[in-house]
Parts: C-alpha cells; structure tokens; sequence
C-alpha cells in the first residue's frame, strides 16, 4: 500500500542550498564587523560573497561518506604493512631517515593547516568559503592523524622518530617549517588563503607530495605510499579551492590585484625555501630515485606553473618574482643542504651520509653543470676524512637568514661559490637575509619578522636549555645541554647513518627474514 | 606600514643586544670554503681582542680545512657588510667599531678549496 508522500529527499542542489548557503544569515544584534573582526584590515575588498562559486558543492553528510570509506580502506594497508614487517622490505636502511624528515617536518604542518583552514573559516563573513575552509580543516587534520599512525609503526624499530612533536619548537633546522606556517596563521584569513590554500597548495603541493609519495612507492614503503594516495583525493579539492579563492578576490575589486601579488610573491619564495628539503631528500636520501630535484622542478613548476600563470594573466596577474633565480639555483640547492645537514649531523634527529659511488655518478648525470665541479670534490673529501675516523661534525653554529631561518647556506645567484649575504639595519638593529626574496619579505613587515625565534640567537641567549641547568657550571658542556632540551639521544637519534643503530638493526632484522643463521 | 595588524603591534626586537648575556654577535664567513656550509654566529664580548679571536677561536671552527694552516694573515682581506674592512688585531671588537650582529668576510687569495672547487 504505497503512500503518495510529498519529495522526501532534497536534490543535489537544494541540499548544498540549505546545508551551506542556508546556514548563514547577517547578525543584527552585534554588527557583522564585530562578528567578523579581521575580514577587511588586511584591504581586500569583497563585495558579495555570493559570487563564490564553490566547485564541489560537497555538503557535511557526503563528506563523511566518501572519507570514512577512504580511511577503511587506509587503515587495512597499514595494519597489513605493520603485520608483515613491511619496514624490512624498504630499499636499504638509509631510506627512513626520509620518512622522518617527513614525520618531523611535514605532518605537523598538516596540523598546523588544520588550525589555519579553521580560523580563515571563522573569519569569513561569506558562507560559501567558510564551509569549503571547514571541509579542508578537517581534511588536514585527517592527513596529520594518518601520518602519525602509518609513521607510527617505524618508531617501534628505528630511532628519530619518538620526539617529534617535541622536537618540532626547539630543534633548529624544524623552525623552518614550523616558522613558514607561523608566518601564514598568524597573517589575516585571506593572506593564509593565499599562502597556503594558493601558493603551497596549488602551485608548490606536487613538488612536495610527488617525491615523497613516489619516493616511498620506489623505496617498497607501501605504508608512506598508501596515505598518500588517501590524500590525494582531498588534495584536488583543495587545489580547486586554492584557485577559486584567488580568481573570487580578483573579480571582487580591482583594489585587491596589488595586495594578491605581493603575496603570491612572499609565499611561493617562503615555499620555495622550505622545499630546499624536499630537493635535498630527493637527491640524497631516496636509495633508489625518482628524478633529480632539478628535474621535478622543471615540470611540476616551470612548466604546470607556467600554464597556471598564463592563466592568471587575464586577471592582471603576472608569474612570481625571484624566478630567474630559482632558475639559476636550481643545478646547486639540494646539494648545498645537504652540506648543512652533513655539517650539522649531531644536532639533527636523521642520519647522513656521503652518497656512494654510483649514486654520485647519477648526480653528476643529473647535474652536468655543478655536481662535479663544486660539490663532488667536498663530499669526496668528507669521505677519505671520515675513512681515517675524521668524520666532519661542525660545532659552531651557523648564521641564519631572518625570515626563512635557513642556515645563510645559499649561494650568489650565478655565483655558486660565493655565500649570498644581504641586509638590513631596522631601528638600530642589523637583520641578515640569505635572498633578496627574504629581505624583500622583511622590508615590507619588518615588526613581524624582528620578533623571529630563531634557534641559534636563541641558544645563545640561554633558552634552549631545560630548566635548573646552570649555563655558569664548572665543565658546562652547551652542545650537550641543547641537546637534551631537543629531547635528542646522542649516539642513536644523530650522527652519520655508517655506524648508527638503525643500519645495524635493519641488516641483522633483514638478515633474519632472508636468511637461516 | 611595519606590518598589518588589527591593532597597534610593536614589540621590542628577539635579538636586541641586552640579551645576550654581555655578548654581541658577530658573523663570521670564509669566502670559497663551503665545506663549511654556512658562515658561523658567534657571542663575542666587546671588549675582546680582535686578534684573540683570529689566533683563538677561528683554529677551532675552521682548523679542520687543509687550506687553513696555510693561511697567511698579513694577506687576508676582510670585508665588513660587503664592504672593504681594515682589521687591526691589537684593537679590541668596540675600538673597531664592530656592532652587534655586524657580519664579517675574510678572503684568502691563493687558498680557494679543497681541489679549488671553493668547497
């Protein structure tokens, strides 16, 4: 007996009507700007909000949907990877220490999006980027959780990766990362959407998940892989939402053009910095490699990066500054941090090493301009040093530049034997920047950047040591004591990746999967 | 405009002076070494030779390059923020005028590096 019941279920659209435009209305009791204090100081201009096309028109309850059945699926891999000792089927060892760089660098920035899309959302008066922002909040903080746990199973064999979260404010070469994503929650929603929903994840987001992810996918870690490819999916959203933020500003008011240009400026160099790393894990930590860095930056940037900005011409958009240096940098970055990390082992929660001999053959391949001309004579040099139980560990402490706090290891742009020094003098004070991009940067809010905590200023003020250390102690030993306020074991955590705990458990581990002693 | 902000927003610098303890800092950079891979931050009091830093505390940052016992230190060139700089090694770091977080370059011609390869 079938009743005629009236619609019982919303369309498609009429449900993103009601579950996202609908759930919004003008407040009158407190005025919309108390509501929505930091919508117009930053000066853009934005007229009607509901000119926001949202290209999804995914609304709360199919979201929940389609991520629970990813996270199902997620979850099976890494218990099955965890079951079967999945981490002795990586291609050596030397491998993992890419995996921490990503556990202690990369997830706590997801997390860090997580607050950032939360806040922009909060802060929107327009209902349609508040949801989108919601979604994406929620997304990122998805991808920091499934990182820790696929990552979590490495931490029960190998050292480095215990104290991330810890590590991720005091240890020196994190403040790089971790002051990139200060610097964009802390700027107003809209300068954070075009930082990180825009400039990271549009324009620099394959340059930092293709290499790990493939990376993994080379190196047998079907667990990194997994949440990757879980990921993947949330990150065209994300790309879409980063583009039609950029494209809604822009058709808003023209005013805005000059405030979105210098900021696609400052993020995509602030960007470019931070992915120094990612050069330097692709060249030198991947034991089997995918492409040289210099190779993923000319397709996923020079050429993806060019289509997105003849694009953008139309809305008066020109491409970033700083791309003829980036041009000319890129035969030499990655090689030149990995000098700073080889420098600096004992300071650091992963391994180094000197590449072996074919693997500085497909440098040399990879980078016929440089690799043996400046950079192979030095690592040659390091190796018969270490072979006579010189190894070289660098106890001083480096200048930084003040706005990305990299160590000043960047060379002149057509020059790469001469150090890249710039500065400024701000209210009687000297500030030193590794790039005309950074100085640029600084200039134009020095009072945010004088504030930067930057590691080495900060040891030698005495905050980096725990609490109840006397600094004035007969036989105080500073390296030491730093170390024990990153948390950072010394002999297991640090050091050269020849000799250390890690190779030796994997070979005698592996040793017992693959053989009968 | 020192940076956008709802509301006044001005606070006294990280790395000013005072909080160093009676230190300053100084930078200290070896052209074409990059074997050291970046130029070094050292606490200085002002009141130190700047000969003492030379024949005392440079041996123990760069002594492990070959390059560095052969260098010659009537012949070095010094520059101060990019800048030609006269050192005088029996003047302390304030009678030369060196501030707080003032950056220095040394050049050692004849000395480029492990093979010359400025490393």
């Amino acid at each position: 007996m079938d009743m005629k019941v009236s619609k019982k279920k919303l369309g498609l659209k009429e449900k993103y009507q009601h579950m996202t435009r609908g759930l919004g209305w003008e407040t009158t009791y407190q005025s919309m700007d108390e509501v929505f204090p930091y919508a117009k100081y930053e000066g853009i201009k934005i007229h009607d909000w509901d000119k926001w096309e949202d290209p999804f028109r995914l609304t709360m309850d199919s979201y929940w949907k389609y991520q629970a059945e990813k996270e199902r699926k997620l979850y099976a891999i890494i218990d099955a990877y965890a079951q079967n000792n999945g981490h002795l089927s990586v291609t050596d060892a030397r491998y993992i220490n890419a995996v921490k760089l990503f556990l202690n660098g990369i997830s706590p920035l997801e997390y860090m999006a997580h607050r950032g899309f939360a806040h922009a959302g909060r802060q929107f008066p327009g209902v349609g980027p508040r949801v989108a922002c919601l979604m994406q909040s929620l997304d990122e903080i998805r991808h920091a959780q499934t990182q820790i746990h696929s990552l979590s199973n490495y931490n029960k064999y190998y050292n480095g990766f215990q104290e991330y979260r810890h590590m991720l404010e005091r240890v020196w070469y994190l403040s790089v990362p971790r002051s990139f994503f200060d610097d964009a929650i802390t700027a107003g929603p809209f300068e954070f959407m075009v930082a990180i929903g825009f400039s990271f994840e549009y324009v620099l987001t394959n340059l930092l998940f293709v290499p790990f992810v493939s990376g993994a996918a080379y190196n047998g870690d079907m667990g990194t892989m997994t949440f990757g490819f879980s990921a993947q999916s949330d990150e065209a959203r994300h790309m879409t939402l980063g583009l039609e933020v950029i494209k809604f500003i822009l058709e808003q008011d023209p005013d805005n053009l000059p405030i979105v240009q210098q900021w696609i400026d400052k993020w995509t160099w602030r960007g470019y910095r931070v992915l120094t790393l990612v050069g330097m894990m692709m060249d030198y930590m991947l034991p089997k490699r995918i492409m040289s860095w210099k190779e993923a930056w000319e397709v996923y940037f020079e050429e993806n990066g060019g289509a997105l900005f003849k694009d953008l011409a139309r809305y008066g958009i020109r491409p970033p500054k700083w791309l003829d240096q980036i041009e000319k940098d890129k035969d030499h970055i990655s090689h030149q941090a990995w000098a700073v990390f080889y420098n600096y082992a004992a300071a650091c929660n992963f391994h180094t090493w000197i590449p072996t001999d074919d693997e500085m053959d497909w440098l040399s391949q990879k980078y016929p301009n440089s690799f043996d001309k400046y950079y192979r004579p030095r690592l040659e040099f390091w190796r018969e040093e270490a072979k006579k139980g010189n190894r070289f560990y660098n106890k001083t402490l480096p200048m930084l530049c003040q706005t990305c706090q990299i160590p000043m290891l960047f060379t002149e742009p057509g020059d790469p034997t001469q150090i890249c020094y710039r500065e400024v003098d701000y209210k009687d004070n000297k500030y030193h920047f590794c790039s005309d991009g950074c100085k640029e940067i600084f200039e134009h809010e020095p009072e945010k950047y004088i504030q930067s905590w930057l590691p080495v200023h900060q040891i030698y003020q005495g905050n980096c040591f725990n609490e109840g250390v006397d600094p004035t102690a007969e036989g105080f030993d500073p390296l030491a004591a730093v170390l024990d306020y990153y948390h950072l074991n010394f002999g297991r955590d640090n050091l050269d990746f020849e000799g250390s705990e890690d190779q030796k458990n994997f070979d005698a581990w592996r040793g017992m999967a693959t053989k009968n002693t | 405009m020192g940076v956008a902000a709802i509301k006044e927003y001005t606070f006294e610098p990280a790395d000013r002076l005072e909080n160093f303890h009676g230190n300053q800092l100084l930078y200290i950079g070896w052209d074409q070494h990059l074997l050291f891979a970046a130029p070094f931050c050292l606490p200085m009091p002002p009141a130190m030779r700047f000969g003492d830093i030379v024949e005392k505390v440079l041996p123990g940052i760069y002594g492990y390059h070959p390059d560095f016992a052969q260098i010659d230190w009537s012949k070095v060139e010094w520059l101060k923020s990019g800048q030609p700089w006269q050192a005088d090694f029996d003047k302390t770091l304030a009678e030369l005028g060196l501030k707080h977080k003032d950056a220095l370059r040394f050049r050692t011609p004849g000395l480029n590096g492990i093979k010359g390869s400025a490393s």
